[in-house]
């Protein structure tokens, strides 16, 4: 839940990246890192194994401009994809105001996004929350692989599976590449806005 | 969802922290809710750390105590705290959602600090239950 601050003039807001293991989630980050990092004060923070999987989370706070006169600072944060990190997975989701969902294209991991999306799904109903009511943009990603021949799941097929009902803006994208990554990104942000509006319009007419 | 805490009831909170825990020899005070978001920060001026680490490392650390306590059937543990050469860290909940990070040096003794911050938390109770949520 976005916290708004009047005497910082400040709002943070808490977008994770969530899908299954492998996906790209932290690879996500690190281009936001590598690309923004003018704007990013501090470290990004990886708690991850030796084979360089998310064992908690990633986390990588930076500031991205203004809204109604407060200073927007944005948390990213990934969670574990691995199905046996599920604990740890449900404590990153805590008070999240936007999702971004990275499935991954490949045509071999076509069902562990399915199981990824139905847990997010579970994990956020032990929140009492909605799928259907939480700010959320899926990414499918790793679409540059069809450039080495390996088989990957149409964008037609991945929106059956996984937005028939969510219905919700989606982006191909790769994040190794950094195409459509900052698209994502700017997405789920300006979809947590409005949450914020009731808020700090009282705040400003105060 | 959002949430908000009016400008007079931030200040008191501060008031709060820097006189019952600042004051007394404690370094670095920080308010967080469960999310990781910062509600609060004070130091003594002596170290700046990288506060919004530390709040996303201690949100995520407490919630994984949790929820280690409620495996084991505990409801939560009491003590949570760390020792360190120089610096130590300490970690309270306030009331459902909010928790106290506090990092002192040897120069405070752990007893007080404790009681310190039992005493701080309760009149932060008070201030919060004002809350103006959405
Ligand atoms: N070709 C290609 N490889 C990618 C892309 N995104 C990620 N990868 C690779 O896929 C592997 C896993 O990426 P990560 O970002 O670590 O995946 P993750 O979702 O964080 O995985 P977990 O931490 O286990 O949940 C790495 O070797 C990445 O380099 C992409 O867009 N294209
Ligand atoms: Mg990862």
């Amino acid at each position: 839940m976005a916290f708004i601050n009047p005497k910082t003039k400040e709002v943070q807001i808490k977008i994770v990246y969530y899908g299954p293991g492998r996906g790209g989630k932290t690879t996500n980050l690190e281009y936001i890192y590598s690309k923004f990092n003018h704007r990013i004060k501090s470290e990004m923070v990886s708690l991850k194994t030796h084979g360089d999987r998310t064992l908690f989370f990633d986390f990588l706070p930076f500031d991205i401009g203004k809204v109604m006169g407060h200073t927007l600072k944005v948390q990213l944060y990934t969670v574990p994809g691995q199905v046996k990190y599920n604990a740890t997975r449900r404590v990153v989701l805590r008070g999240v105001d936007g999702i971004v969902f990275v499935a991954d294209s490949m045509k071999v991991v076509r069902e562990k996004n399915l199981l990824s999306l139905k847990n997010l799904h579970e994990n956020l109903k032990d929140y009492n929350r909605s799928i259907f009511r939480v700010p959320l943009v899926l990414q499918y990603n790793k679409m540059d692989l069809a450039e080495q021949g390996i088989p990957l799941l149409s964008y037609e097929r991945l929106e059956k599976d996984l937005n028939t009902q969510l219905k919700v803006p989606s982006f191909p994208a790769s994040a190794l590449r950094g195409t459509n990554v900052a698209k994502t990104l700017k997405k789920i942000i300006s979809m947590t806005l409005p949450s914020l509006q009731r808020n700090l319009k009282k705040e400003v007419v105060n | 969802m959002s949430y908000t805490l009016e400008s007079k009831q931030l200040e008191a909170i501060e008031d709060l922290l820097q006189h019952d825990l600042i004051d007394m020899g404690v370094t670095c005070v920080i308010l967080i809710d469960m999310a990781g978001n910062i509600i609060a920060n004070l130091d003594s001026g002596e170290r700046k750390h990288d506060i919004y680490s530390l709040a996303a490392l201690a949100a995520g650390n407490f919630g994984a105590v949790s929820a280690m306590a409620k495996i084991i059937g505990e409801e939560e543990f009491s003590l949570l705290f760390h020792k360190g050469k120089k610096e130590n860290i300490h970690f309270s909940r306030v009331a459902e959602d909010f928790l106290m990070v506090s990092i002192f040096g040897n120069d405070v003794s752990l007893g007080f600090l404790r009681l310190k911050v039992a005493e701080t938390i309760k009149a932060i109770r008070s201030i919060l239950e004002e809350i103006t949520g959405q």
